[in-house]
């Protein structure tokens, strides 16, 4: 075993080549191979989904009529949740296993990985909701009309709350029992998300055009691309540090 | 001699009002393995997350040669291997699926040179098999087959060899002075009694911790 030959030492180089891509293509391909091997993480999320909208027409009225004008705005408060749901985790089997602190010491750009990472999760958890939802807003009577707008809002919106969530996921990171305090963190940044949302899909359903509040979301989800990846790193490093 | 690769200039560290180490200076050579001793509870792991640039909870300069690392962060990050108390291994991973993360984190390494790493550390046969299957001491090991594949000069290693059998260790103090050999430098914390004794120069923080 000894004879293993070591590799010769980098030269101090200043400039290696910058490879964005490469790091952020390693990442998502790593976070969904977890999200795979992981399949709870994958199924809680949906299961959660479609508990709460199926415990709504029990619990107000199987109504056509009520549930109908309740529809967009039942599906995306669950859609809302149960990515808060999942966002808790996001950032927490890194940091107990100590791959997080790898991530903040390697040469590559952190926002990369942390935008590869939300990516990833948006993909395991905001994607697959935005498919079942049409499911669960049929059996709430959505009119047919309504489900263009749902799914579109929902497509734009869902990676907006994943990218704001994950700055809540990364400042409590640290702490023991982050969860209550993600939702306090994050729910009041999710307010816009879930009123342009809703009125999209309500505008859908009464034949006005949709595109001011689909663009009204494309800004916040352009808005959070930019952003939230630079905050999301340094509520990393403040974690990790602490 | 040399110019220092890492200085270390009147690093002052509080927790919990308590002083852990105040007025620590150290200049730290290429070719130098150090070791930094301590009782539990002495600051040991905390020196090295600071001089890592984990934790930024200190006052002081840490110099990389010769410009300070917050300037210079990416290139000292380029330049530092750092090996935790978390072994930095993903439990639903294979060892090889661990160290080809880590080649994609750090692009010096040569993703051909995983397999004879796994073979170095004696993980031969266990390449396809999850983590979460692996032995406590077979997870330490998978986190040390980068120290076979990585080519930066500085090694930051806390408590390298917990849980890591005898004939392990004895190769791996073997590697530290091959690392050495080669201008490479070594920080580490540990328990065990080292065979290369002679070789390496020891920070004690007992003596450095104030009340």
């Amino acid at each position: 075993m000894s004879e293993t030959k070591l590799q010769p030492l980098a030269v101090a180089q200043h400039e290696t080549e910058y490879r964005p891509g490469r790091i952020f293509v390693a990442t998502l391909k790593r976070e969904l191979q977890l999200a795979l091997r992981r399949r709870s993480d994958l199924v809680n999320p949906l299961i959660f989904f479609l508990m709460v909208a199926t415990l709504f027409p029990l619990g107000v009225s199987p109504e056509p009529t009520i549930l109908m004008t309740l529809a967009p705005g039942v599906v995306w408060v669950a859609a809302l949740l149960s990515t808060l749901l999942a966002m808790d985790g996001l950032f927490r089997s890194d940091y107990e296993d100590g791959s997080l602190e790898q991530i903040l010491l390697s040469p590559q750009p952190l926002f990369i990985v942390v935008l590869g990472k939300v990516i990833a999760h948006w993909m395991i958890t905001g994607l697959p909701l935005t498919l079942m939802a049409p499911l669960i807003a049929v059996m709430l009577f959505l009119p047919a009309e309504g489900m263009s707008g749902l799914v579109l809002s929902l497509l734009i919106g869902t990676p907006t709350l994943s990218l704001v969530g994950a700055i809540g996921a990364a400042l409590t990171v640290g702490l023991r029992k982050g969860g209550v305090l993600i939702s306090l963190l994050v729910l009041p940044l999710y307010i816009p998300v879930l009123i342009f949302g809703t009125a999209a899909v309500d505008a859908a359903v009464t034949g006005l055009p949709l595109a001011g509040h689909l663009a009204l979301l494309g800004a916040l989800l352009a808005l959070g691309v930019a952003l939230a990846p630079i905050a999301i790193a340094a509520a990393l490093r403040i974690s990790v540090s602490g | 001699m040399a110019d220092p690769l890492l200085q270390v200039v009147d690093l002052f560290c509080e927790r919990d009002d308590r002083v852990l180490f105040e007025h620590l200076s150290f200049n730290v050579f290429p070719g130098e393995i150090l070791q930094v001793e301590g009782q539990n509870g002495s600051g040991k792991t905390t020196l090295l997350r600071i001089l890592s640039g984990l934790s930024r909870h200190y006052e002081g300069d840490i110099l990389w040669r010769g410009t300070s690392v917050t300037d210079s962060a990416d290139v000292f990050r380029r330049e530092l291997l750092y090996f935790g108390h978390q072994a930095g291994v993903k439990a639903v991973l294979t060892p090889e699926e661990n160290l080809a993360w880590y080649a994609a984190l750090d692009s010096g390494i040569d993703l051909k040179q995983i397999p004879k790493a796994l073979h170095a550390v004696g993980l031969t046969g266990f390449e396809d098999v999850p983590c979460h299957m692996l032995s406590a001491g077979q997870n330490r090991r998978v986190s040390l087959a980068r120290l076979y594949i990585s080519r930066a000069p500085l090694w930051i290693l806390d408590e390298p060899f917990t849980a890591i059998d005898k004939k392990g260790v004895a190769t791996k103090e073997a590697l530290l002075l091959e690392h050495a050999s080669r201008g490479g430098t070594v920080l580490l914390t540990t328990h065990h009694e080292l065979d290369l004794s002679r070789h390496v120069r020891r920070i004690n923080l007992d003596e450095l911790s104030g009340t």
